[in-house]
């Protein structure tokens, strides 16, 4: 006869209620650990989607995406010719955020290098990848954009063709992927009054040297197209790319560039790193800290419920004695329902977490790994709070049943 | 007497003394209680409130052991003033059947569950404790009670689901401490009648503290307590059993 279920049975609301309680709890922990291994995977899913052999990012930043890195463009061919190199490709990264329906809609706007990235890595759920050099874009699922949604974004419209998931910034913006060129396009628009302005005040400047005086025609220049007007940045990109010809040592090819005064370049493993260290190591640890926290509420509330519910049982106990229980039968009668409680609170807290995860606005990763841990600490904590309704039952004379 | 004197007796208690308390909170409880039971030997034992009947039982079923004397259970010395020989809970759980003065049923589990704990601590398969639960339980009138919870139950009923599960393991040793007090006299009479059958075929040695006048013709000897004090008042003429 197993007294524990018998007890519970007895008392089941009780029991039921403080299981749903320690479940949520529970539930809780779990998804604190999620939302950290969620942190993890979107902040390195680009870097590990992307798959490039080195960054070559601004000189002394810790760029693209840990900080705002600017590159010229050509910088591209600079790298090119480098011996070992195979190819080069510039990158684009930065968010914008526009309005969608009166909401507000943050798009991390990355630009894929045109032809030579089409964007063929990016794993699609509908739609297709970019078929033209201009005006389309794969848009994250996160993003709310359905399969041929049309967004103006400066001057120009962009048709979204492909669906993609869990592509998602460091900062939990879903990315729109765009060509390079759209991507400069969108970042660098420059409002055609501010072009103006710029041509008059380059009229103005030339109509105070002699120069245009003999020669008028320099005039003219002052009406040149925005990109060539210098007061107007040229596109630039974040950072470039660079994969390695098969076989060729990474190291070498990383020393020749970072010799260049006014780039750094990463490996593949220390841009994670950057992005490890920084941005997620204090979220790391807050997580870490809250999850240690209500491990040990979850543990003291237990601890409390089955210490109660032994107070409770004082009398059934020394009765048991009376009739020549053994200790070790009191025991099992405790621990048995403090694991039933730690077992069935974290069948609650998966089933809950599971349903209710997927509704979070970032992302929460449940591993395997996470959860046998979990279910390890669990166990640990049934027992350690059973120890005190035990002690107290081991306490207890066959005498107080007479009472 | 005719049972062969080399049978050991069921109980004996050699000057049991109970001391509660200390300074001038000291009450003496029982002072050299000292009774002989034979093997099937049925006793009564009387005396007013508060005479230190529940004391002397509680010493004899290893519950409460005196400040000084001895408690021999079936030769074996098992209490030597608060000294016990071996381990008390086994030797109650294999020896002794207890039956208290208020009914005493784990709240949680049915009126057969509690009958049945008793002979699955023992080591009883679940089917055998179940229908050796529901065989005593039909005797005593609660066959169809088996499946409630104790609170579901009137004193009297509760009171045989305890009798119940002293009786389980068939003890060498019954004790019973106001057992028919929730019971109406015929009920009464019948669980009295059934101590002195059971005593007679397991060679129990029962003793019964009682304040039921009209059952004692059930028992062999009669005892009486009287502020601490054992007296053996007689041997019982109209007992069935007395040769
Ligand atoms: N735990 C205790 N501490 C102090 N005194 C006690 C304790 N238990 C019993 N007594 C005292 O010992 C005496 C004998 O008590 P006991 O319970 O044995 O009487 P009893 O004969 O069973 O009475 P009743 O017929 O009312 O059940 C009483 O005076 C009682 O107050
Ligand atoms: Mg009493």
């Amino acid at each position: 006869m197993n007294l524990a279920t018998k007890d519970i049975r007895y008392n089941f609301g009780r029991f039921a209620l403080t299981t749903v309680g320690v479940g949520m709890l529970l539930m809780v922990v779990m998804g604190m650990g999620g939302i950290y291994r969620g942190l993890i995977e979107d902040a390195t899913l680009l870097i590990d989607r992307i798959g490039t052999d080195l960054w070559v990012v601004q000189r002394d930043t810790r760029g693209p995406f840990a900080e705002i890195s600017r590159v010229p463009s050509s910088l591209v061919h600079r790298t090119l010719s480098v011996p070992g190199v195979q190819l080069a490709r510039e990158f684009v990264y930065h968010t914008v955020q526009r309005e969608r329906n009166g909401k507000p809609l943050r798009i991390s706007v990355l630009g894929l290098s045109w032809p030579t990235d089409k964007g063929k890595w990016i794993p699609l759920t509908a739609g297709r990848h970019l078929a033209q050099s201009h005006y389309e874009m794969i848009a994250d699922e996160s993003l709310g954009m359905p399969l041929g949604e049309k967004i103006t974004l400066g001057k120009e419209t962009y048709t979204v063709v492909g669906i993609t998931s869990s592509m998602i910034s460091a900062s939990g913006d879903g990315i729109g992927f765009f060509s390079v060129a759209d991507a400069q396009a969108i970042q660098f628009d420059v409002p055609g009054e501010a072009v103006r302005l710029e041509r008059a005040a380059r009229e103005s400047r030339g109509n105070r040297i002699d120069l245009t005086s003999i020669q008028p025609s320099l005039l003219d220049n002052a009406v040149r197209p925005a990109a060539e007007l210098p007061q107007i940045p040229r596109p630039q990109a974040s950072a470039v790319m660079v994969t390695v010809v098969p076989g060729t040592s990474v190291q070498q090819v990383a020393d020749i560039i970072s010799a260049w005064g006014d780039v750094s370049v990463f490996s593949r493993s220390g841009q994670r790193d950057l992005l490890l260290m920084g941005n997620v190591e204090k979220v790391k640890r807050q997580i870490g800290l809250f999850r240690i926290l209500l491990t040990v509420i979850a543990g003291v509330i237990m601890a409390l419920i089955l210490y109660t519910s032994t107070l409770d049982k004082i009398h059934s106990i020394a009765l048991l004695k009376l009739i020549g229980a053994s200790n070790l039968t009191i025991l099992g009668l405790i621990l048995q329902q403090a694991l039933l409680l730690g077992s069935l609170g974290f069948g609650v807290a998966y089933l809950l977490g599971s349903q209710m995860f997927p509704n979070f606005p970032r992302r929460v990763i449940l591993t395997d790994y996470d959860l046998w841990q979990l279910a390890g600490i669990v166990f640990a904590i049934s027992i350690a709070s059973s120890l005190l309704g035990i002690w107290k039952a081991m306490k207890v004379s066959p005498n107080e049943a007479l009472s | 007497m005719t049972e062969s004197s080399t049978q050991p007796l069921a109980i004996e208690t050699k000057q049991l003394t109970k001391i509660y308390g200390s300074g001038n909170t000291e009450v003496v409880a029982m002072q050299d209680a000292s009774m002989q039971v034979k093997q099937g030997e049925v006793v009564a034992l009387l005396g007013p409130s508060g005479s230190g009947k529940s004391t002397f039982l509680t010493a004899v079923g290893l519950i409460n052991p005196p400040t000084t004397g001895q408690v021999i259970i079936s030769g074996q010395r098992v209490l030597e003033g608060p000294n016990a020989y071996g381990n008390l809970r086994t030797f109650r759980r294999q020896h002794i059947g207890f039956i208290f003065q208020k009914s005493n049923l784990i709240p949680f589990l049915t009126a057969l569950e509690n009958v049945q704990i008793a002979l699955q601590l023992n080591g009883e398969t679940p089917v055998a404790s179940r229908s050796r639960s529901l065989e005593l339980m039909d005797y005593l009138g609660i066959a169809d009670r088996v499946n409630n919870l104790p609170s579901a139950l009137s004193g009297g009923q509760q009171q045989r689901v305890a009798i119940a599960r002293a009786l389980a393991n068939r003890p060498s040793v019954i004790l019973a401490d106001e057992p028919t007090a929730a019971l109406d006299s015929h009920r009464g009479r019948q669980v009295m009648e059934l101590f002195s059958q059971v005593a007679h075929e397991q060679s129990a040695g029962v003793i019964v503290v009682t304040h039921d006048q009209r059952s004692l013709d059930v028992f062999d000897t009669i005892y009486e307590m009287e502020d601490g004090k054992m007296q053996r008042q007689k041997q019982n003429s109209s007992s069935k059993n007395a040769q």
